[in-house]
């Protein structure tokens, strides 16, 4: 067990794969020569060479494309979008070909495929560069989608991820590249698709995921400095959205409150409130609340965008609220 | 080619037609939904293209596919199964008439999203490249395609990294219902793969033997590392873009003089003036195909709807498996 860095926990995971299995391979913009442009893949086209590690034309439509087509003939591609906001340009591919062809064809097309991409905001790049989209793909049956709030997790995730013979878009955030912790060394795998609780407490229970993941920790040691005793469910995976451990909480707390950094309207939060109403309507002595970004195109003046993403004493307000 | 293959040519290319012909009227009595996109004009390039590929040659196409499917092996009734909706389809009944696949016959479908295969079809030689397999792919599209991203992207990747694939325009004069010289900047679709380097040959897509012929050539080119190559085969569908299409873009004599060179009679006259066949033995084989296409009727319609289990299946691999990396 080492303290490292989610960009470290990445890297490892990657690196571990490929030397575990020879069908393991990246491509994208800027994976190789140039090291990774969060510097994920530094090292390695030294060290794998061009074959297994792939510069590509900036063209998300070809890199998801053939990632795709690689998949069918066995291999594991690993595909890296530069930012989730360029995933748009490969939507198509992704939900109309990645997320459809093992059903469509009646099981025969099998897609070992891995798509690695940085979201979120908070970095300055304005509105085309700072989005949290990750309802949007969540939304289709077919995909998997996950996306991890801690090094440990981030590693385990992307192993299991890299082993499924199943599409999976492996969302991670820029501004946690630097977030340090413990991880294990050597084959680490979390199953995708559980939820899992990051923090026991006893009066809310708070669900989130990604960059809110920490947030949220923040939030919540401050909020047991005035006796209040928050829940963490980490959701980790938001397709498939395991809610077991949500529900539990609530049965123990009945109070909710969900922390996202993307948008309110149509957003994970919605879809998790309407399943605690749904399935835990009965255990609630208060309404859900939601914590999330404000509805804007995220600006560049940094004061501005900062104020339309949740912060930590957004969690800490709305969790007062809810325990009131 | 010896005189067996060649008549097997002919036999193919007229189950496309009485198969397409039955399917027609399937979908005027109800029986088959959705579209319905019909190759009948069109029969030659990929009788061709598939019949100068080695097995381990990879298939991909748009969604007018039913000749497409037949030509890499699958059985007629398989075929009329899927278009019926039946468990004994293609895709057992899930994919409908624009998405028929048969891994096992290295026909990788049937993709309806126009120009999205391309990339795809990018990286199944990407896949044959890296495993050393010395396959080709052969990515099939219409004129309209070219119009698309997509295009541009794949041929420029497919450049850039050498891939082992074929692209193949088949320009039947419309994407739907607008003609190439209101659609596209060039009316030679084969010009537009000289942006990104890439060696193109055009050919005649009526005649089932230049088809082949040509392809045969670029296969052979490509396996020993020619890189990417683009045939645009000349061709023309003679019904319309798909069932339900007024044809109001087009004249019907424009329709009746392409009609006179069917690549059916084309070849069919080929296959008696070099004494290659009979007439008489080729009226056997229509024969024998009206057979067998009333026979996939039959199978089709007395075959299984999809268990409703079958909803929730195939949406995920459930089980982890290793994969052979030949």
């Amino acid at each position: 067990m080492a303290k490292i860095t989610m960009r470290e926990a990445i890297s490892q995971a990657l690196w571990e794969e490929m030397e575990r299995d020879p069908g393991v391979f990246i491509l994208g913009e800027e994976v190789g020569v140039w090291g990774g442009t969060y510097a994920v893949t530094k090292g390695f086209y030294e060290h794998f060479g061009e074959k297994r590690v792939r510069d590509t034309p900036i063209a998300e439509a070809a890199i998801v494309g053939a990632a795709i087509g690689a998949a069918l003939t066995g291999l594991r591609p690993v595909a890296e979008l530069m930012t989730i906001n360029f995933a748009f340009s490969a939507m198509d591919h992704i939900v109309n070909e990645a997320a459809k062809l093992h059903y469509m064809f009646g099981g025969q097309m099998v897609l070992p495929l891995v798509i690695r991409t940085p979201g979120g905001g908070g970095r300055q790049l304005g509105a085309t560069h700072s989005q949290t989209p990750d309802a949007i793909f969540a939304h289709f049956p077919g995909l998997k989608v996950v996306a991890p709030g801690t090094p440990a997790d981030a590693k385990g995730l992307l192993k299991s991820a890299i082993r499924e013979n199943n599409p999976i878009l492996f969302i991670e955030n820029a501004t946690l590249y630097q977030m340090k912790g413990e991880v294990p060394d050597g084959d680490y795998l979390i199953p995708i698709g559980k939820s899992t609780v990051q923090r026991p407490g006893k009066h809310v229970t708070l669900v989130t995921y990604s960059k809110m993941l920490p947030v949220s920790m923040e939030a919540c040691n401050s909020l047991a400095k005035e006796g209040i005793d928050v829940e963490v469910v980490d959701l980790r995976s938001l397709r498939p959205l395991d809610m077991d451990p949500v529900l539990e909480s609530i049965q123990k707390t009945n109070r909710a409150v969900i922390v996202e950094e993307g948008w309110k309207s149509f957003g994970v939060g919605a879809e998790v409130a309407s399943r605690i109403y749904e399935d835990a309507f009965d255990d609630l002595d208060a309404p859900v609340k939601r914590v999330a970004q404000l509805e804007v195109p995220l600006p560049y003046n940094r004061t501005l965008e900062q104020s339309a993403i949740p912060q930590t004493a957004d969690v800490i307000r709305a969790v007062r609220e809810v325990v009131q | 080619m010896d005189k067996k293959k060649q008549v097997d040519l002919f036999m193919q290319m007229v189950l496309i037609r009485l198969l397409e012909e039955r399917a027609a009227e399937l979908y005027q009595d109800g029986k088959i939904g959705g579209f319905l996109h019909l190759y009948i004009g069109q029969e030659a390039v990929s009788t061709g293209l598939v019949a100068a590929r080695q097995p381990v040659d990879r298939v991909i196409t748009a969604y007018r596919d039913h000749g497409v499917a037949l030509n890499c092996g699958i059985e007629p009734k398989v075929i009329m199964a899927e278009l019926l909706g039946k468990a004994t389809g293609t895709s057992k009944g899930k994919g409908g008439s624009m998405h028929m696949a048969d891994v096992s016959k290295n026909f990788w479908g049937g993709h309806a999203i126009v120009g999205a295969h391309l990339p795809i079809a990018a990286g199944l030689a990407l896949g044959d490249l890296y495993q050393d397999n010395k396959a080709v792919t052969v990515c099939m599209m219409g004129d309209g395609a070219t119009n698309i991203g997509y295009f541009h992207e794949a041929l420029n990747l497919s450049k850039v990294w050498n891939l082992p694939v074929l692209w193949v325009v088949e320009n039947n004069q419309y994407g739907m219902g607008t003609s190439i010289e209101r659609a596209s900047a060039i009316s030679m679709m084969c010009k537009k793969a000289y942006g990104y380097g890439i060696k193109t040959q055009r050919t005649d897509g009526m005649d089932v033997i230049s088809v082949q012929k040509e392809a045969e050539r670029l296969f052979d080119e490509i396996r020993n590392g020619s890189g990417p190559q683009l045939l645009e085969a000349v061709t023309y569908r003679f019904r319309g873009h798909s069932m339900g299409d007024p044809e109001r873009y087009r004249k019907s004599d424009e329709v009746h003089q392409w009609q006179e060179n069917d690549p059916i009679g084309i070849y069919r006259r080929y296959l008696i003036d070099n004494d290659i066949a009979t007439a008489a033995e080729l009226d056997e084989l229509e024969d024998k195909a009206g057979e067998e296409i009333d026979a996939a009727v039959e199978f089709a319609e007395s075959s299984p709807e999809p268990a409703a289990d079958e909803l929730f299946k195939d949406i995920y691999v459930e089980e982890t498996r290793e994969v052979n990396h030949g």
